[in-house]
């Protein structure tokens, strides 16, 4: 298969009619990449500004890009879809073996469109597709368990994906995660519901196609650049050897570590659930994406006894990394680490976004404490480090019991508006935030990020860059001026689309490299024209769904517990928002 | 199985003559699979065209020209080390040279003088 004629092919899935078929739009790959550039437009094309995101009115878009195989670490997929946590355009990224399949199935882009009216499962083995009845998978305790089944009744073994959700998603908890490969996931701003809402249990790709390329020989040769960059890269290695989970200790040690909810920003109990005590002592296994040579999934292996007889165990393979670390310990001060994986395996049974569910967690564990919520509406007692409590609290989210839990399954902000203790519902345009309390770059990222994660620029490593070179804040004008710089080349790299890990290896030079086999001209000027271009058009979008910056609630915590920077000024926040405001409405009026 | 597929200059896994599958999803780990070389080979057994040959050193050559692509070889194999091409409709049968092993950066891979 051609490489971009391939790419160009779009399959559309229509889960009301049962049907699909594959339109090549090779305007949309010419112009915007793949990924999210690509997934940007038809997110455009297929979701009415006012759908409702659990309706079948919203489409959930799976997109690759031109690297995605053909490189080392370009082996992740871009998933976009209205967010039923927050209502706005969204995306959430996640690799396994996504992407690759989808890649050599023959697409760039896997659109889904309608609902099912009973539980189906979508199988798509290169160019066949099959809609087949889930009802028996549908309820199943853990996602795991869905994963093992499908694993033996569909084909591919080795060249195939698994994506699938569990009771979260089916039970439309708005911060439900996608599952790929048991231990990746589509875990923010809630596809799992999505998926739920049309009652798509699972979509399994099987991709055993190659693709050519033009130039072969400079293929081979860059190709082995660019590997050589990632093997001995000592960013790379930092992935491989302790993970993410290495960040622990470092966040601890400048004060940074979100802990009980953000009241503190260290935490006692940081090295007993440190990334070095895990790696000697529960550390069972790494694993890599496929496509990818480093090797960043750790994986704990988790020795419990059955409860009624002596003697009997079960082990189980849980995969931890910086993020369910802050959320589920020490956000929550579970100090624990056999506690801490008790925890994070209960959220993946349920297919819930790790981080959301942690955020929910301490909220809850706070407006209890301060008498908010009692026993009545939590069914349970609850105290900091309680992790037994907190899987109970897990289950409810899912099962619903009683009011108090169906608000809480929408998220920390409705809860919070609901019961009150809003002050410290840490949510950022109702997205509960990642693992880092670094100083006032990363709270303006969150805010004006445009999918309020960490991950959109980074900005947590800008605070630790500022601390580390003893510079002063910029003003709040340079200070959004960056973090856009740096969102709009992240347009790139997942239009492209590469692990965000390698950013440090596809650097503008590298990356206009990348594209001479193909024989296709990009140069680095065109690349960072395109990613602020994709930037404004994300933004764009979520400004006609009704997002307005200058509205946005700031969390009180977050203004009052110190950062190594000192306690963050909500007037240089707000400043930040003010100009980011006027910047994007600048650029959409000359874009007319 | 990009850097066996690749020697043919094709991305993707469609040339590859090993298997990289999980042992039972990704949390029990992965196995491997890869051509023993065996030394009285069942693949080339079976094959009605003798479209395997015995190579030197263990394993086989394939005469692709020979093979009418009926698959036997395939069963043949209990580990599963004669992968498919479906693009052409014949096995892919590897050829020991050992590419894979340099793009192996865990030394899962090596190559071995055989005696």
């Amino acid at each position: 298969m051609d490489w971009f004629k391939s790419l160009s092919n779009v399959l559309y899935v229509d889960l009301t009619r049962k049907t699909y078929w594959v339109e090549s739009r090779e305007d949309l790959f010419s112009k915007w990449l793949g990924g999210i550039g690509v997934a940007t437009q038809l997110y455009k094309e297929e979701v009415p500004k006012n759908a409702d995101p659990l309706s079948s009115e919203n489409t959930i878009i799976f997109a690759v890009g031109p690297l995605t195989g053909v490189y080392p670490l370009a082996s992740k997929t871009v998933a976009v879809f209205k967010s039923p946590l927050n209502n706005y355009f969204s995306e959430s990224h996640a690799g396994g073996r996504s992407a690759l399949a989808i890649r050599f199935a023959g697409y760039g882009a896997i659109v889904i469109r309608g609902s099912s009216d009973r539980p189906v499962y979508v199988v798509v083995e290169d160019e066949k597709v099959r809609f087949r009845d889930a009802s028996v998978l549908w309820g199943m305790r853990s996602t795991e368990t869905v994963g093992r089944i499908l694993r033996e009744v569909t084909p591919g073994s080795g060249h195939r994906a698994i994506m699938r959700i569990g009771r979260a998603g089916e039970n439309l908890v708005r911060y439900a995660s996608v599952v790929t490969e048991t231990y990746r996931h589509f875990g923010r701003l809630g596809l799992g519901a999505v998926f739920g809402a049309k009652k798509l249990k699972a979509l399994i790709i099987v991709g055993r196609k190659g693709l050519s390329i033009p130039d072969i020989p400079t293929y081979r040769a860059v190709y082995d650049e660019v590997y050589n960059l990632a093997v001995k890269s000592p960013a790379m290695k930092k992935y491989h050897d302790l993970g993410t989970a290495a960040n622990i200790l470092v966040l601890n040690s400048i004060k940074a570590l979100p802990t009980r909810n953000f009241s503190s920003g260290t935490f006692e109990g940081a090295e007993e659930i440190s990334g070095e005590k895990l790696a000697e002592t529960v550390l069972a296994r790494r694993v890599a994406c496929a496509g990818c040579p480093t090797a960043c999934i750790h994986i704990a292996a988790l020795r419990e006894p059955y409860p009624e007889e002596p003697y009997f165990y079960k082990i189980k393979f849980i995969s931890y990394d910086h993020e369910p670390l802050y959320s589920l310990a020490t956000n929550l001060g579970v100090s624990s680490r056999e506690g801490f994986l008790k925890l994070l395996d209960a959220v993946e049974e349920e297919g819930l976004d790790a981080i959301s569910t942690g955020v929910i967690l301490a909220w809850a564990t706070e407006a209890y404490l301060n008498g908010l919520i009692t026993e009545k509406e939590l069914l349970t007692k609850l105290s900091w480090g309680d992790y037994e409590s907190y899987i109970k609290v897990v289950r409810n989210i899912v099962r619903q019991p009683n009011d108090f839990y169906k608000t809480m399954a929408l998220g920390v902000e409705e809860v919070a508006k609901k019961y009150g203790g809003l002050e410290y519902a840490m949510a950022f345009n109702k997205v509960e935030p990642a693992g880092y309390h670094t100083g006032p770059l990363y709270v303006i990222s969150l805010l004006i990020g445009s999918r309020h994660s960490h991950l959109d620029s980074g900005a947590y490593s800008m605070d630790q860059e500022l601390l580390a070179t003893k510079k002063p804040l910029p003003t709040p004008q340079e200070a959004v001026e960056r973090i856009i710089e740096e969102e709009s080349w992240r347009q790139v790299l997942t239009s492209l689309v590469v692990c965000l890990f390698a950013r440090g290896i596809y650097k503008p030079e590298v990356v206009e490299k990348c594209f001479k086999p193909l024989k296709r001209e990009v140069s680095v000027e065109d690349l960072k024209r395109l990613g602020r271009e994709i930037l404004i058009e994300k933004q764009k979008i979520k400004f006609s769904e009704g997002f307005n910056p200058l509205n946005i609630r700031i969390p009180k915590r977050v203004l009052e517990t110190p950062t190594p920077h000192g306690v963050i000024s909500e007037d240089y926040v707000r400043e930040a928002l003010n100009y980011f405001n006027l910047m994007i409405n600048i650029s959409l009026k000359l874009k007319g | 199985m990009l850097a066996c597929s690749r020697r043919f200059g094709v991305v993707g896994h469609s040339k590859s003559a090993i298997w990289v599958r999980s042992a039972g999803g990704f949390e029990r780990g992965f196995t491997l699979v890869v051509c023993r070389a065996c030394r009285d080979p069942p693949c080339a057994r079976v094959c009605p065209t003798k479209a395997l040959k015995l190579r030197e050193g263990g394993g086989v050559i394939l005469e692709p020209t020979k093979c009418i692509g009926c698959g036997l070889c395939r069963e043949a194999c209990d580990i599963g080390a004669v992968m498919w091409d479906y693009e052409f409709g014949k096995p892919v049968i590897c050829v020991h040279c050992g590419l894979c092993v340099n793009y192996c950066p865990h030394s899962v891979l090596s190559l071995e003088e055989v005696v």
